[in-house]
Formats: C-alpha cells, sequence, structure tokens
C-alpha cells in the first residue's frame, strides 16, 4: 500500500482539529488539537468556542501532521474533510480550508460523512472491512446502528437515537453526580467500583422490535432516583448509581447491535465513536457476540474518538473506488444524512 | 506582487487579484479581476470557486501569487471564518504571506474620501462595528461595537451597510454600502509597498462567545 495516494483528512464537525495522513490502510499521521478543555466549564461544547479554536489550529495541525508523516504538501494526492452532520460554524472552518487547500495544491478534494468517516478507520487497524457488516456508532453526538455494505456507496442507516446520543446521557449523568465533563471517562471509572445490578434503571425501546434507541428516559429515571435519595437525606450510592446506569446503556445498545447483525445477516460487528472507548460496552460486547458468534471489531480508543485520520481512510477508499470528488461549491451540512457517504 | 484579496466580513462575497509595484508611492496598483456575490448565508459555497473564476478571468495561477490579503473583520462570525480559514490555508498551501486588512478600512479606502466620516458594519443584534476616519486612507479610532445610538456621529457622514440599517440615527449609510476586494487589495499593496505593517491574517471578533456556566441541574421530580 506504499503506492497508494496520500490522503489528507481534516476533521472539524465537533470540538476536536483532527489531521490524519493516511495511504491505502496505512495511517502515517493522526493529529488533534482539541478544545475540550475550553468547554468543560461549560457542561458542554460550545459551538462558538469550537468553531474559534479549529480556525486557531488548523494549518498548525496540518503542518504537525506533515511533519510527523515526514511529507509535504506537495505529496498530498487527495484531500478528504468532514463535510456533515456536525457543529455547522465548526464544519465550515474545515469545508473552507480543505477547499483552499486542494484549490492550491490542485488536487481533488472529497467532502465526506463523518458517521461513514467512523467505520472507515477501522480498516487503518483491522484491514479490509468483511462485507456486509453492521457498524455500532455511539459519542456524545450520535448514536447509530449502520449497515455498511459498501463503505465507498452504500452505507444504510438501520436505528438511530430517537432524543438524546448515549455520550450526551453519560454527560448528563455524569454533571448530576457532580463529575466532570466530559462525562464518560468518570462514569466508566466509578462504574468499576458499583453493582451493575443495584439500581434496575429503565432500557428504554429495549423490546420495541425496532434498532433504534432512547436514552432521555433513563437519564431522567436516574435524576428521580437520585433527587429521591438526596430528598430523604440519605447519601447518593456513586459507584453503584454509575454502574447501573452505564449498564442500562450498554445492555440495549449491544441487544440491539447484535440484532441488527442477525437481522441483516452480517457476521461483523464494528464499533466506533467516543463512547467505544467504554470498557463496560467493550466487554459486554465481546460477550455477546461471542455467544452469537459475531466477530467484533473494535478499533483503538485514539482512534474511536474524532480524528482526521478517519476523514482520510474514508477519503483513501473513495479514491481507490475511483469516486468522483466533490465540487468546491461543495456546502458544510450540519445534519447531513447518513446514506450521502460522500458530497 | 500579485496579490490575491478577498472579504467575507459582510453579506458580501467579494474577491480580486491585483497587481501592485513591490515598493513605490501609492496610485500604482490595478484591479485585474473582480467578482463581489452578496448572499449572506453562502459565504463557504462561494468563496473558493470565486477566487478560481476570478484567477481564471485574469489568466494567472495560484502558483503565481505573490501574496494573500483578506479582511478580518469584524463581522458575522461564521462567515468571517470562511475568509480567513481560506486565507490561512491558501497562504501555507502556496508559501507565500497571508496579510491582514480591517474590513472597514477596505471600506473607507473604497469610498476615497478626502474629509472626516465614519464606517459602519451590521453587528447583528441591533448593534454595528464602527469607526472613525479622517480621510479614506486613515483611522482615527479602533474598530468598536455598540448600538447605533451610542455612536458619536457627531454630523459626520457615515458610509456603509450599518449606516443603511439605521437611517434614522446614522443617516442613512453612503456608498460604498459594501467593501470590495479590489479596494482591499490596492490599500494591501499601498502599504506593503510603503514598508507599513499589515496585521496577521486572524479573525477581530470584538466580542466573547455567548456562553454561561451552569448553576447545578434543575430538578426533575417535585419534592
Amino acid at each position: 500500500m506504499t503506492d497508494a495516494p496520500l490522503v489528507l483528512g481534516i476533521e472539524t464537525s465537533c470540538d476536536e482539529t483532527g489531521i490524519g495522513l493516511v495511504r491505502g490502510h496505512t495511517l502515517l499521521a493522526d493529529e488533534i488539537a482539541s478544545s475540550v478543555e475550553e468547554h468543560a466549564r461549560f457542561g458542554g461544547v460550545v459551538p462558538e468556542v469550537a468553531s474559534r479554536a479549529h480556525l486557531e489550529a488548523m494549518t498548525p495541525t496540518i503542518a504537525r501532521a506533515l511533519d510527523r508523516a515526514g511529507a509535504s504538501l506537495a505529496d498530498v494526492d487527495a484531500i478528504a474533510v468532514t463535510a456533515g452532520p456536525g457543529l455547522a460554524g465548526a464544519l465550515l472552518v474545515g469545508v473552507a480550508a480543505a477547499k483552499a487547500y486542494a484549490l492550491a495544491l490542485d488536487k481533488p478534494l472529497y467532502g465526506v460523512n463523518h458517521l461513514s468517516a467512523h467505520v472507515a478507520v477501522d480498516q487503518l487497524e483491522h484491514g479490509a472491512l468483511p462485507k456486509p457488516c453492521v457498524a455500532l456508532l455511539v459519542s456524545g453526538g450520535h448514536s447509530s446502528l449502520l449497515l455498511v455494505r459498501d463503505l465507498a456507496q452504500a452505507v444504510v442507516p438501520l436505528g438511530a437515537t430517537v432524543d438524546d446520543a448515549a455520550g450526551e446521557a453519560y454527560d448528563k449523568v455524569a454533571r448530576l453526580l457532580g463529575m466532570p465533563f466530559p462525562g464518560g471517562p468518570p462514569i466508566d471509572r466509578a462504574a468499576r467500583e458499583g453493582d451493575p445490578a443495584a439500581i434496575r434503571f429503565p432500557r428504554g425501546k429495549y423490546d420495541d422490535g425496532t434498532l433504534d434507541f432512547s436514552f432521555a428516559g433513563l437519564k431522567t429515571a436516574v435524576a428521580r432516583w437520585v433527587e429521591d435519595r438526596r430528598r430523604a437525606g440519605e447519601p447518593v450510592p456513586v459507584a453503584d448509581v454509575a454502574a447501573s446506569f452505564q449498564e442500562a446503556v450498554v445492555d440495549v445498545l449491544t441487544k440491539k447491535a447484535i440484532a441488527a447483525c442477525r437481522e441483516h445477516g452480517a457476521d461483523h460487528l464494528l464499533i466506533g465513536g467516543g463512547v467505544a472507548a467504554n470498557s463496560r460496552l467493550r466487554a459486554l460486547a465481546e460477550e455477546r457476540c461471542r455467544a452469537a458468534g459475531i466477530h467484533l471489531r473494535v478499533p483503538r480508543p485514539k482512534l474511536c474518538t474524532d480524528n482526521g485520520a478517519m476523514v482520510a481512510a474514508l477519503g483513501a477508499e473513495l479514491v481507490s473506488a475511483n469516486a468522483l470528488p466533490s465540487r468546491l461549491d461543495l456546502p458544510a451540512d450540519s445534519s447531513l444524512p447518513v446514506e450521502y457517504v460522500r458530497v | 506582487m500579485l496579490l490575491l484579496a478577498f472579504d467575507t466580513a459582510t453579506p458580501a462575497v467579494t474577491i480580486a487579484l491585483c497587481e501592485a509595484p513591490d515598493a513605490g508611492p501609492p496610485g500604482a496598483g490595478r484591479v485585474l479581476a473582480e467578482l463581489t456575490t452578496v448572499d449572506a448565508r453562502r459565504h463557504g459555497e462561494l468563496l473558493t470557486p470565486g477566487i478560481r473564476e476570478v484567477l481564471a478571468k485574469a489568466g494567472a495561477g495560484a502558483r503565481e501569487l505573490s501574496a494573500i490579503a483578506v479582511g478580518v473583520g469584524p463581522g458575522p462570525y461564521t462567515g468571517l471564518r470562511v475568509g480567513l480559514a481560506t486565507a490561512q490555508a491558501l497562504g501555507a498551501a502556496l508559501g507565500v504571506p497571508a496579510h491582514g486588512v480591517h474590513t472597514l478600512d477596505a471600506l473607507a479606502f473604497a469610498s476615497g474620501r478626502s474629509e472626516p466620516f465614519l464606517a459602519a458594519t451590521d453587528a447583528r443584534r441591533k448593534e454595528i462595528f464602527w469607526a472613525r476616519y479622517a480621510d479614506a486612507r486613515h483611522r482615527e479610532t479602533e474598530v468598536a461595537v455598540d448600538r447605533p445610538a451610542e455612536v458619536p456621529v457627531g454630523g459626520l457622514p457615515v458610509i456603509g451597510h450599518g449606516g443603511l440599517l439605521y437611517p434614522d440615527v446614522l443617516g442613512g449609510g453612503l456608498d460604498p454600502v459594501y467593501p470590495s476586494a479590489g479596494a482591499l487589495g490596492l490599500l494591501a499593496a499601498e502599504r506593503l509597498a510603503a514598508g507599513e505593517p499589515l496585521p496577521p491574517a486572524r479573525p477581530v471578533y470584538l466580542r466573547r462567545p455567548d456562553a454561561r456556566q451552569p448553576g447545578a441541574p434543575k430538578p426533575v421530580s417535585r419534592p
């Protein structure tokens, strides 16, 4: 794959400025400038703060990635950028920069789908994806099940959250328990000391026959339980609440992911997105996949959270499939549907 | 020098290619091609294709450019950042400097006025960005953001879209309404030729992001 085209990937859909350099399935650089610390005191990502940070970070992070890969801009054969979904103002910084690089270097531009990029990144770690496969993407902004028939042209949505994303529920419950943002890591840590069966929190849409999710009711149920305890003057067993909440989330995520594999004859499940770094989700998915005879693929945590390598990986896939490049009037689309792998 | 200039800090997306001597007195530069489109919601879609069109019209290639000049605002942030992100990326990719020009300075320069005046653009939220000028080339105040009624107009004429939006207070908004990249490029070329420093290609926001630190979570149940 060393002769494969060198693809520069640019990701700015949320609070990470991610720059990746990829040849085929080979990762050459994956540089991140994160504004997460600027958002932490606000308890969530502030779009304007994120957009400002992307602009500050863009050209220095690209320079760092090239340095890391031992390449120069003249070596770049194609540019891929997240065109959506994501925060509109944040996306626009990446898209504007990508177009300018494409024009200046006279190289093709590929505006790609953030969700498909989360799937494509696994090829950098585990090689070509089997067809078809099911992907479970869980993050602060997304909770989706996708059927991936062909990464370059056919990604079908099977289900998604009807309200909060799983990661969003983690953030809200963490705040309720006095933990910092983002809420995934502190809840995961606290849960290791707790009993996941201590409190039976509701599993939204568990048996509704769809592949959709709902986490808003769970979040409210946890808040109600904690408030009752506090009003009664009783201590809140933080570890048990964290473990029981987490169990409810990962139970429904893995149950529906396995159901999606069965319904669509896929014997490979891929998990991506920031929540894929969660230790209990990984453990339960492994257990249930093994029981169901399904192969589980989870990229290493750094490739699960938002990054530029995933965008470059999908760009490389599109280049090798001879996909048509995007036009220079490519819009950033905050609600880009999953079906559009490339814009 | 061959200078590519553009500004996205107002509803106009304006792009020009200018040619000017590297040194010497003002007035020797010329605009080779210019394109201006007023569409406040499509800066991201219009800018790069517009640059390609302007270069093609002038028969120039991107690699022939010797510098970029971009309007640094202030202006509505999302559109403003399209210009800045593009300028920084072009500068980095072509290995040429990306200079900044205050958007109001470009507007003032295009007016060609020789008497004092105010230049104003829309800052949204019922405010304007404004500054006072001694003439087309000389700004006398820092660029500020204020409600129109708070601006010390002092009977001076007001140019720009900001004046147009608040005719009762600012007297109407004389031409030019929007900045032109041709003027922005010629102003930048003049200053560079005179050895005057230009600000870096970084945005001037003048306001902090709207964000409040959350209080305690609201209870979901009643006691």
